[in-house]
């Protein structure tokens, strides 16, 4: 049931965002960052966690798990630190995400090369 | 006009040649992909590699340039020195494919963007200071790579995006062509000569598209006031000619300009076609609207239609190479795409 | 002067082809509903054999999926599922790896720090201006309300 919840619910948000590609003319960039602010905002009102207690990674993996994140980093941040966890809170909370990008990212870089597409 | 060049004019923007001026000499060179194509068999190189033993793609977009020019000069026996002037462009910032290309030639070199219209450009340039009497011999040539064209104007190859419908594959291709008089050694394997008459050169006309997906749709309008332009001026219709072509507006823009043409009084139907409709097997080689860049009708023009008519099965060709005057930067500013061709009558 | 034909521009529009979007609907569906199920599949791994807490679980999920995002891309696979999956290889945090991974990849040729390090995030980097930022805003509100109550 679990893995049910967590293909249907992320292969929903998927889809969304793939009809606002086709028919709008919004590009992906725009899109991921609109997601990651919606997931800012509903992480912020704590909704988003709603979704993922029934989806679970069908919520988290999506762009959007990343936006609640960082609201429940701030949230946690505020109430830890005050005034100063509005700035640390949130990227603290993303650091694993975001360092996992840049060292993995450097590294595969470094290892493999771009093909030519046909 | 007093300095005699009124008997060379036709209207306001097209030339007819004194001398119609002999393109002497062409050699193409084509990436994987295009050898995969139907056109295969005119090409002169066909690439397996488009790396091309470069540590680059932009050094092996160059190569392509410099080949290319070197097998179209070799072919009739002539050497660099025999060549007055070379006219010389591509897409990538600066023409550096040109720049670089050449830059081992030691042949006096004017740059020349045009966008994908570059080869026509140099071919109308190349024709006019020969016939003008500033030059004997002159070569064009033009590339564009897809891999090169790709990361500056879209995506890293890597990134994972979809193309839209209405977007085009650039073609991976170079090719030059030699114009003049120059007396070589050998004849090639040129069975029929064939010659450049008339150029018409375009003017820049921009209906507003701002989707740089959609290059079809905001050149086709530069197409037809080119086109429509060159018949006023000749007094000619569609059907003095045997093929009419466009470069590269691909599926979308030539029934464009195919309804653009009829509105203005000119039936297009069995004589036109379009080198971007023509380079690929567009529903197998899934390249959505078709091929462009500057060496779809460079290698199109100079590979197969050129051939065909070295062979006599066409005698009467006016090609007009499309641009999209775009940048990367312009597409972010929000600026609409201006479009440019360039169009010339070849005959045997 | 004004550049926009509207006439043409609405002649355009009617006559260019539209995205196949049932078709596309369908494998971001799939895809994008599959790379979950994976990223569903790590977080059971974690939280229940190898008994990281809740928290922990989900970042090493992030981590993970982060990784293979970036691994697919360098093998060049994740580009060619996605020509399909559209949003459904680009919303997953695996799109965000792979959106980071490939101009570095691309412009390595350029060198090493300005080139791969410099362009690493050309695509990303709005996703985290807008993501820490729009955080401190939920921040500054929130801090705003705890001292109000």
């Amino acid at each position: 049931m679990q893995y049910l919840n967590a293909f249907w619910v992320g292969g929903l948000i998927c889809v969304i965002a793939q009809i606002l590609i086709d028919r709008t003319k919004l590009t992906p960039a725009r899109i991921l960052v609109s997601y990651v602010v919606l997931g800012v905002l509903l992480g912020g009102i704590g909704v988003y966690d709603k979704i993922v207690e029934f989806a679970g990674a069908g919520a988290t993996v999506p762009i959007i798990g990343f936006g609640n994140v960082l609201a429940k980093g701030v949230i946690k941040g505020v109430n830890e630190h005050g005034l100063l966890g509005v700035i640390t809170g949130g990227a603290a909370a993303a650091a694993g995400g975001i360092a996992a990008a840049i060292v993995f990212g450097f590294l595969i870089a470094l290892i493999f090369s771009p093909k030519s597409k046909k | 006009m007093n300095n005699g060049a009124g008997a060379k004019r036709l209207g306001a923007q097209t030339v007819k040649f004194e001398n119609r001026v002999p393109i002497i000499s062409t050699a193409t060179i084509a990436g994987p992909k295009e050898t995969e194509g139907p056109l295969s068999d005119y090409f002169d190189v066909k690439l397996d590699d488009d790396m091309w033993d470069e540590d680059s793609w932009e050094k092996a977009e160059s190569k392509m340039q410099r080949e290319a020019v070197k097998i179209a000069v070799s072919r009739r026996g002539l050497a660099l020195d025999d060549i007055d002037y070379i006219f010389a462009g591509d897409l990538l910032n600066q023409c550096t494919a040109a720049g670089f290309g050449i830059r081992d030639l030691n042949i006096p070199y004017f740059g020349v963007y045009g966008a994908c219209s570059t080869m026509i450009e140099g071919l109308s340039l190349g024709a006019m200071m020969i016939d003008g009497g500033y030059a004997t011999t002159a070569a064009a040539v033009s590339s564009s790579h897809y891999c090169t064209a790709e990361r500056q104007y879209r995506n890293p190859l890597e990134y994972g995006g979809q193309r839209t419908p209405t977007a085009q594959w650039t073609v991976t291709g170079a090719a030059a062509a030699v114009l003049g008089y120059a007396e070589g050694s050998g004849t090639g394997d040129v069975q029929k000569e064939v010659y450049i008459t008339h150029a018409t050169t375009g003017r820049i006309v921009d209906f507003g598209v701002k989707d740089p997906n959609n290059m079809g749709g905001a050149m086709a309008p530069a197409a037809v006031s080119t086109l429509a332009e060159h018949f006023k001026a000749t007094g000619t219709q569609p059907k003095d000619y045997d093929l009419i072509l466009t470069g590269d507006l691909g599926t979308l823009g030539k029934s464009v300009a195919i309804d653009l043409m009829l509105e203005q009084g000119y039936d297009l139907s069995g004589l036109y076609d379009d080198c971007g409709c023509m380079i690929y097997d567009i529903e197998k080689q899934d390249v959505h609207a078709g091929g462009s860049g500057c060496g779809c009708v460079s290698i199109t023009f100079c590979g197969y239609i050129i051939n065909l008519m070295r062979e006599q099965k066409l005698s009467r060709v006016l090609v007009a190479g499309t641009g999209a005057l775009l940048s990367p930067t312009s597409t972010l500013q929000g600026e609409s795409i201006p479009g440019i061709a360039h169009a010339a009558v070849i005959e045997i | 002067m004004e550049h926009e034909n509207k006439e043409y521009l609405r002649y355009l529009d009617e006559k260019a082809p539209g995205s196949p979007t049932f078709k596309n609907i369908v494998w971001a569906f799939c895809i994008g509903g599959l790379i979950c199920v994976i990223g569903q599949a790590f977080s059971n791994l974690y939280s229940k054999v190898c008994g990281l807490s809740d928290e922990d679980a989900k970042t090493a999920v992030s981590v993970t999926m982060i990784f293979l995002g970036a691994l697919f891309t360098g093998l060049n696979i994740y580009p060619r599922i996605a020509k399909y999956a559209g949003a459904g290889t680009i919303v997953p945090i695996t799109g965000f790896a792979n959106s980071i991974v490939s101009p570095a990849m691309e412009f390595k040729k350029e060198g090493y720090v300005l080139g791969m390090a410099a362009k690493m995030f050309v695509i990303a980097g709005p996703v985290l201006v807008y993501g820490i930022t729009s955080s401190a805003v939920v921040g500054i509100i929130y801090y705003i309300y705890t001292l109000l109550v």
